[in-house]
């Protein structure tokens, strides 16, 4: 394996990672009538992918920045591809966890007899491919143009299911999306753009001392950080939840990883690329920025306790996470933006555990409010356990890997004598203890809850047991009263568990990375 | 274009013809055009005019390759030097707008003959290209000319044929929609005449160039006042300026949807153009901008065009109708690019210009090969369409996203550099008006990819039956364009900047 792809430059390597999956969304398409083929197309473009990414790992990681120039699009700004180490640890997580969610998906669609299979996996590439874009861009503008490739894909797999209430959520997930990033962001980057000349992502900022002065400079950055709606900040959160119509792989990859990841991903290389850490230190008004994150983290949970069908827990239980690597960013601490962006990888196999658990539960009981899920945990171990150890690395209790994020983010909160963030870390901490661990902890009481009369079937997707395929929705290791998910899906709930696991033991490429992106 | 140009000459009589390019461009569809009546044949007229027109595209692009290597060309008719006779003059500015006119003039054609068949009864279609080619005639008239009395015979001849072209439509409201067109265009062209007459009243001249000497020596006159305020009515009537656009809507409906796609592209581009030069060229050596506050005028005017055509846009139930709206509410950015009134606002408006055409062609295209299989283009009775018809709906998406301005489409180019023009003046009000308006763009585009791609096509209803292939690839290319310059808009952007030099530049130094 060492050989392949061998003569590669890493510029080369770096555009393959947008071309691999877009080649492989075609492949999708045109093998869409052989079901076995398709699917197996999907894993070999996620396996291809990572395998590149892989191998941009040791370039980065020994202080290379491959650049590419690609074209000009409008004068004096081109389309160009940097990786970094931020782009690294993104790009990395996104095609590993896209591995694992094809595994996934495989189960879940067909164990939950979706329709319109290959428009699902076509459209999940085309988004991965964005993810990478954005994960590669050299510039804003690049950023930008990949950013929105990534909302616009992303809305067929919203509204996969096609009904009311799915074409409901995809038109807010949508709306937001892009009305954030063309009226906030889009003006944020021009305006700059304006001033600089430039919008290259250069180590320290772009802007010259003194060319912004502080109420401005305020305005500039809630322009950037109220644009970039992936990160959602509240107000402008509310996409995520309504996204929750989508098929739950989508729900797993993008709106736990990929597509949020972006967002935030997008916010630091703002604070650390385009501002600069310095700059926001140097400015009072940024901290009003810092406080609407804190604001979004604590509120957000609370949001999350009120909410009792499971996937809705989780998007506000994300939104209050995003919000972790936001305050990040604006604290403008080195110690802070590396938690922040160990967060985006530690984050994202919590929550794709969590995600994917509660896939396997709709898939194999059709079960999607929490109230309903007492006891189900007796039916379904493995679910039940990986829930809680992925609640566990979420909270950030070691041994799990949440524990490093949140450490150097509380760091750089202390470091800046910022007590109030101090406090809300301390207070969302509790606030997840609250309202994940009730959830796998019920499910293993020995009764059931009383059930309500409308728990079979009414989630909106099961139309499809007719199917002529009769894929077994369930498996059970000949044990008895156990009804576990497919066998494709719990193999990657297993998959991202360890990760938990391992990122807490071997956390040193990650944090390696992490600090070159704040090495002087 | 360059290399264009450099192969043309490498054509025999190339030496001979050369020079004449400039009037040829003009004298070949005019004379060509009443050919169609001795044809008297619907298939050999169409065969005809499009020999036609794609000669005049090619001429257009060795026009814009001369220009761009050599600079301005200046053409006396019949060797009359001006002020007595008529001058032709092609600077980067109207060789630009000339390529865009005849490339779509040229592209609608192949896709026309299938959809004018259908919509257009058998024994006119030869009447059809007949007027067809005369209005690009006119169009191509409008912007070649340096005389502001020919300019107005050009407009007469582009609005006369193109009132008979759009009461071709099918249905008898086409009829009325042409009648109000005539009305309104009568007028447009009454007051830009009676402006004309104040100019030479006072000057003696009717060349621009000339013109735009002798006027800032008067400007102080009421009359040229009253002169510039007549022409800047009058054009914004042809061009649809809000709120002087109530005859678009309805004629762009009705039409029949090969001229909608024409006209869209086309018309009040040109009108764009003639206002772009007798605002900047010959009205730019005088104090007139600035003592009228034209410039704040028009940039409200366009702000509340923006607004009201993509307002009013989404209650539309006829998508034809949405796109005659939206076009108002496009038509605003143009405006607002001049009324900025700086060289990054013009250059937002020219680049506005080309990108229009192209995504508004498509989308136009699109909409009428649905026309052409479904037999109308009622919201209602396009369910489930993506499905119908995959090819047409995905270029009506892609010009949809262009329409909104996401980036990787031209619409995204267009609203980055008027953005940036109005933050450079500091107008942060009208930056975010031109942003704020695009969202309302979202909302009427998305109405239409609800019921395309998320509603299920009716009982019955054949799958994948697209229109013939001679309708396809026409909009295939129009939306392959649309992405190649939203990449690329470093081109566009380019030429549109030394566009806006050529008319700027004749501004403050009065003859170039």
């Amino acid at each position: 394996m060492s050989g392949l792809l061998a003569g590669l430059q890493p510029a080369e390597l770096m555009q393959l990672t947008v071309i691999v999956p877009v080649v492989g969304a075609f492949a999708i398409l045109a093998l869409g009538r052989w079901e076995n083929l398709r699917d197996a197309a999907s894993l070999l473009t996620a396996s291809c992918l990572f395998y590149v990414v892989y191998r941009l790992y040791p370039v980065v990681a020994a202080g290379g920045r491959p650049d590419l120039v690609l074209m000009d699009m409008v004068p004096g700004l081109s389309i160009r591809l940097t990786l970094e180490p931020l782009g690294m640890i993104f790009a990395g997580i996104a095609s590993f966890l896209w591995i694992v969610t094809t595994l996934y998906a495989i189960g879940y669609m067909r164990g939950h007899h979706e329709e319109n299979q290959t428009r699902f996996y076509f459209f999940f590439a085309i988004a991965i491919a964005s993810a990478m874009g954005v994960a590669m861009s050299g510039n804003m503008l690049t950023l930008f143009v990949f950013y929105e490739v990534l909302s616009v894909s992303t809305y067929p797999l919203v509204a996969h299911h096609g009904t009311d209430e799915a074409k409901r959520g995809a038109r807010v997930y949508l709306s937001i999306l892009l009305t954030t990033s063309i009226v906030f962001l889009l003006m944020g980057m021009i305006w700059t753009f304006t001033l600089t000349g430039n919008l290259d992502f250069v180590k320290g900022g772009i802007f010259k001392p003194d060319q912004l002065q502080d109420p401005l400079a305020g305005i500039l950055l809630a322009l950037y950080a109220f644009g970039i709606g992936k990160a959602a900040l509240m107000p402008f959160h509310r996409w995520l939840p309504a996204a929750m119509v989508a098929p739950t792989p989508v729900s797993a990859l993008l709106h736990a990883v990929a597509v949020v990841k972006a967002g935030v991903f997008s916010v630091l290389k703002v604070a650390v690329y385009v501002f600069g850490l310095d700059l926001m230190a140097a400015t009072p008004s940024a901290d009003v920025m810092l406080y609407v994150a804190a604001f979004t983290m604590i509120a957000a949970s609370l949001v999350a306790m009120r909410q009792d069908n499971l996937k809705r827990r989780l998007a506000y239980s994300t939104v209050s996470q995003l919000s972790y690597i936001v305050v990040g960013a604006f604290l403008a601490h080195p110690d802070a933006a590396v938690g922040g962006a160990m967060h985006i990888a530690t984050h994202a196999f919590g929550k794709i555990t969590l995600f994917f658990c509660a896939g396997a539960i709709l898939v194999a009981s059709h079960k999607t409010e929490i109230s309903q899920m007492r006891g189900l945990g007796r039916k379904m171990p493995v679910t039940f356990i990986c829930f809680m150890l992925g609640s566990l690395s979420i909270i950030g209790l070691p041994p799990f890997a949440g524990m490093w994020s949140k450490w150097y983010l509380a760091l750089g909160a202390a470091s800046t004598h910022e007590y109030i963030v101090v406090a809300a870390f301390m207070l969302s901490s509790l606030l997840n203890v609250a309202y994940l661990l009730p959830i796998a902890i019920r499910g293993f009481y020995s009764n059931p809850g009383p059930e309500p009369a409308n728990a079979h079937g009414d989630d909106g997707h099961g139309n499809g047991h007719d199917d002529a395929h009769h894929v077994p929705s369930t498996v059970s290791f000949g044990i008895s009263g156990i009804e576990e998910a497919p066998l494709f899906s719990l193999a990657a709930i297993c998959v991202t568990t360890a990760g938990c696991v391992v990122l807490f033991f071997y956390p040193d490429a990650l944090f390696q990375l992490a600090s070159q992106l704040v090495a002087p | 274009m360059t290399a264009i140009y450099a192969y043309f000459l490498t054509l025999p009589f190339a030496a001979v013809i050369e020079p004449h390019l400039p009037v040829l461009q003009v004298v070949v569809p005019l004379l060509c055009a009443p050919i169609c009546v001795l044809l008297r044949h619907a298939k050999l007229s169409w065969l005809w005019a499009t020999i036609v027109t794609w000669l005049v595209f090619f001429i257009a692009l060795v026009l814009l390759g001369k220009v761009l290597a050599g600079g301005l060309i200046i053409y006396e008719i019949g060797n009359w030097p001006p002020p007595w006779g008529i001058e032709y003059r092609i600077d980067a500015a109207n060789a630009l707008v000339l390529v865009i006119i005849t490339a779509i003039g040229a592209i609608t054609l192949p896709y026309a003959k299938a959809s004018v068949e259908k919509e257009v009864s058998e024994p006119r279609i030869y009447l059809f290209y007949l007027m067809y080619m005369l209005c690009l005639t006119g169009l191509i008239g409008i912007t070649t000319t340096a005389d502001a009395f020919n300019l107005f015979v050009f407009l007469e001849i582009s609005s006369l044929s193109s009132y008979v072209l759009i009461s071709l439509g099918g249905s008898r409201r086409a009829l009325t929609a042409s009648y109000r067109y005539l009305v309104m265009g009568t007028l447009g062209a009454t007051f830009y005449i009676i402006g004309v007459g104040m100019m030479y009243m006072m000057t003696g001249s009717l060349n621009m160039a000339d013109l735009a000497t002798l006027l800032p020596a008067v400007d102080h006159t009421r009359t040229v006042l009253a002169a510039f305020a007549f022409v800047v009515v009058g054009l914004g009537l042809k061009l649809a300026m809000f709120p002087l656009h109530t005859w678009l809507p309805n004629a762009y409906a009705f039409a029949p949807s090969a001229v909608t796609v024409f006209l869209a592209s086309t018309a009040t581009k040109v009108a764009i153009y003639a206002l772009l030069r007798l605002v900047l060229t010959v009205f730019g050596g005088t104090d007139l901008f600035n003592v009228t506050h034209i410039s704040l005028m028009l940039v409200i005017l366009a702000v509340i065009g923006m607004f009201a055509g993509a307002f009013v846009a989404i209650f539309q139930k006829d998508v034809k109708r949405m796109l005659a709206y939206s076009s108002v509410s496009q038509v605003g950015y143009m405006v607002l690019g001049i009324g900025l009134a700086t060289a990054a606002g013009v250059t937002g408006s020219i680049v506005h210009l080309f990108n229009h055409a192209v995504m508004k062609g498509a989308a136009f295209m699109a909409v009428g090969a649905m026309f052409y299989v479904v037999g109308s283009v009622r919201l209602d009775d396009l369910a489930g369409i993506g499905k119908r018809m995959p090819v047409t709906t995905a270029v009506f998406l892609v010009a949809g996203l262009s329409l909104i301005g996401t980036p990787v489409t031209v619409g995204f180019i267009s609203k980055w550099q008027l953005v940036q023009a109005a933050i450079e003046l500091g107008w942060w009000y009208v930056a975010a008006g031109v942003l704020l308006s695009s969202l309302l763009a979202i909302a009427y585009v998305w109405r239409v990819v609800e019921v395309a791609y998320l509603q299920a096509p009716p009982e019955g209803a054949a799958l994948r039956t697209e229109a013939p292939v001679s309708m396809l690839v026409p909009m295939i290319v129009l939306a392959a364009a649309a992405v190649w310059f939203g990449i690329d808009g470093d081109t566009t952007l380019r030429l549109a900047g030394e566009a806006a030099n050529a008319l700027m530049g004749a501004a403050q130094g009065g003859k170039p």
